[in-house]
């Protein structure tokens, strides 16, 4: 004779399986949902990657502020006019300025970003933090040390305050990821300030005020005004 | 009623499995002052708490920002005791490296040396980060300070660019005070923010001597966000000297004994302003 207790395992059991055959195709669909929106992700992260599509040609010559290095070897900057046929949008305003920033000056010792670096990505979040996503080569081919590491910096930053107004401060990663410094000095795990007239949101906590630009550049500033008829085509 | 035993038996593998389950809910639940910023390990000696010792080096007293100040109760006086100099980069980590062979990570060791003996015959007590080809982390080397009383930071680094034969010195911007500060515990990644004051004055004095010495040297001293200091519960600054690029190792042996003596003299210098108050805890909890 069965138990009676048998009767009730059996039976869990049974309303165990029939739950079971009913969920499962519901987990299918759900799993099935996030391959698609995985296969998605991966879609758009490849489309960060391209390089920003070159603005039509009705577009008009538009006057930017590049900051080099200025020739006085002493770790400043100097501001250089250039015409650039710059996008109205402040995300592809924001990576052209950058990509001429790394295609470097005509005096390739006021270069200030190394030449093999390349910027994967630039995008602007709502409170006006700019992401600039550098290749490793930012990172392993630059000079090291404090001067140079915090002159690439203030060339980004200054220059995105100079021609790209939206944004209010910067954040620099290296192939997507947060990284401790840019080559074992300068922290690059905080912002730095770019613009504070820009963006809604009070400043962050951890924040860097870039090196303001002495008397010396500004009268290299006033000087790199000569070339300020130069085109930069790409 | 009585309950059958198989019945008891899967009620208690059921208890079981919960119980597995509910393990990692519990330590994913960790609060976030657990560990250091960054990391996810339990503090151990390589990875220090989230936390500096707020007894070790008391903060000073923020006077001249009322605005924004940092929670101080009444000064009681701490002289300068210690100077914590560290030679950056070591092991893997060469730092600058210069087209004859020059690796930053070398050259720092031989300045601190000179440096230490300029320090102590002004009878100063030094400690190093490292006296060898050793690699200690940013927060070790922090560490070494935070535990100290009455202490100061010295970081040396050798640029790859800069004027040949001129010296900068460094402090971090500003560090504005957060809810977090006013708990009476420093917060790890925020070391250096009580103390900001004190390190520009001991930049500027020693500054200040590059600028009489190595011509060309900025006369005041520069604002740069520097990984190492950020995290240093002292008066702390970073000392670079320019550069790796000279064309010979001659260059920058030549500069050793001048800026041995310069950083001797400017925290000569500094030393009589190095009274800073105690750190508040709340309530007087954990005063020394």
């Amino acid at each position: 004779m069965i138990a009676r207790w048998h009767l009730w395992v059996g039976g869990i059991l049974l309303v165990a399986v029939v739950a079971a055959a009913l969920y499962f195709p519901a987990l299918r669909r759900r799993v099935d949902n996030a391959a698609q929106l995985t296969e998605k992700t991966a879609e758009q992260a490849r489309r960060e990657l391209l390089p920003a599509a070159a603005p039509s040609s009705g577009e008009t010559m538009t006057k930017v502020k590049m900051f080099w290095g200025s020739n006085a070897g002493d770790g400043t900057l100097t501001p250089v006019t250039i015409e650039l046929p710059l996008a109205k949008d402040p995300v592809l305003r924001a990576r052209q300025v950058i990509n001429t920033l790394l295609a470097g000056p005509v005096d390739p010792d006021a270069r200030t970003l190394p030449p093999e670096a390349a910027l994967l990505a630039f995008y602007i979040l709502p409170d006006g933090t700019g992401i600039a996503d550098f290749s490793e080569a930012m990172a392993t081919s630059i000079p090291s040390g404090i001067q140079s590491e915090q002159r690439a910096v203030d060339s980004i930053a200054r220059t995105l305050e100079a021609d790209v107004p939206q944004v209010a401060r910067l954040k620099i990663l290296i192939h997507g990821q947060e990284v401790d410094t840019l080559a074992g000095h300068i922290d690059l795990t905080q912002t730095f300030r770019v613009n504070t007239k820009a963006g809604a949101l009070p400043p962050l906590a951890a924040e860097a005020v870039p090196a303001p630009v002495g008397p010396a550049n500004k009268a290299a500033a006033a000087a790199a005004k000569a070339p300020a008829s130069c085109s930069v085509k790409r | 009623m009585r309950i059958p035993s198989s019945w008891k038996i899967a009620a208690v593998a059921v208890v079981i499995l919960a119980a597995v389950q509910a393990i990692p809910v519990i330590s994913q639940n960790r609060p976030p002052w657990a560990t250091p910023k960054g990391t996810t390990s339990q503090p151990t000696p390589r990875n220090p708490p989230a936390t500096a010792p707020p007894s070790q080096n008391p903060a000073p007293s923020q006077q001249q920002n009322p605005a924004q100040s940092y929670p101080v109760p009444a000064p009681r006086p701490v002289g300068l005791n210690i100077v914590v100099l560290d030679p950056a980069h070591g092991g893997t980590d060469l730092g600058a490296r210069g087209t004859e062979g020059i690796h930053e990570s070398d050259v720092v060791l031989q300045f601190a040396a000179a440096i230490r003996r300029a320090l102590e015959a002004q009878g100063l007590q030094v400690l190093t980060t490292r006296d060898g080809n050793e690699n200690p982390s940013f927060d070790d080397r922090s560490a070494r300070a935070n535990a100290q009383r009455g202490a100061i930071f010295i970081t040396l680094h050798i640029g790859s660019t800069g004027l040949a034969g001129t010296a900068r010195v460094y402090v971090v911007p500003e560090i504005p005070p957060s809810s977090a500060d006013m708990t009476g515990l420093i917060p790890w990644d925020r070391a250096q923010g009580p103390f900001q004051e004190l390190s520009r004055k001991l930049g500027d004095s020693v500054q200040m001597e590059f600028a009489k010495r190595f011509k060309g040297s900025p006369s005041t001293v520069q604002i740069a966000p520097v990984r190492q200091l950020r995290t240093t519960a002292a008066p702390a600054i970073a000392v670079e000297i320019s550069s790796v690029s000279v064309a010979e190792r001659a260059e920058l042996d030549r500069m050793i004994p001048g800026v041995a003596e310069s950083i001797a003299r400017g925290v000569v210098a500094f030393r009589p302003t190095y009274v800073i108050p105690s750190f508040p805890t709340p309530a007087g909890v954990g005063q020394p």
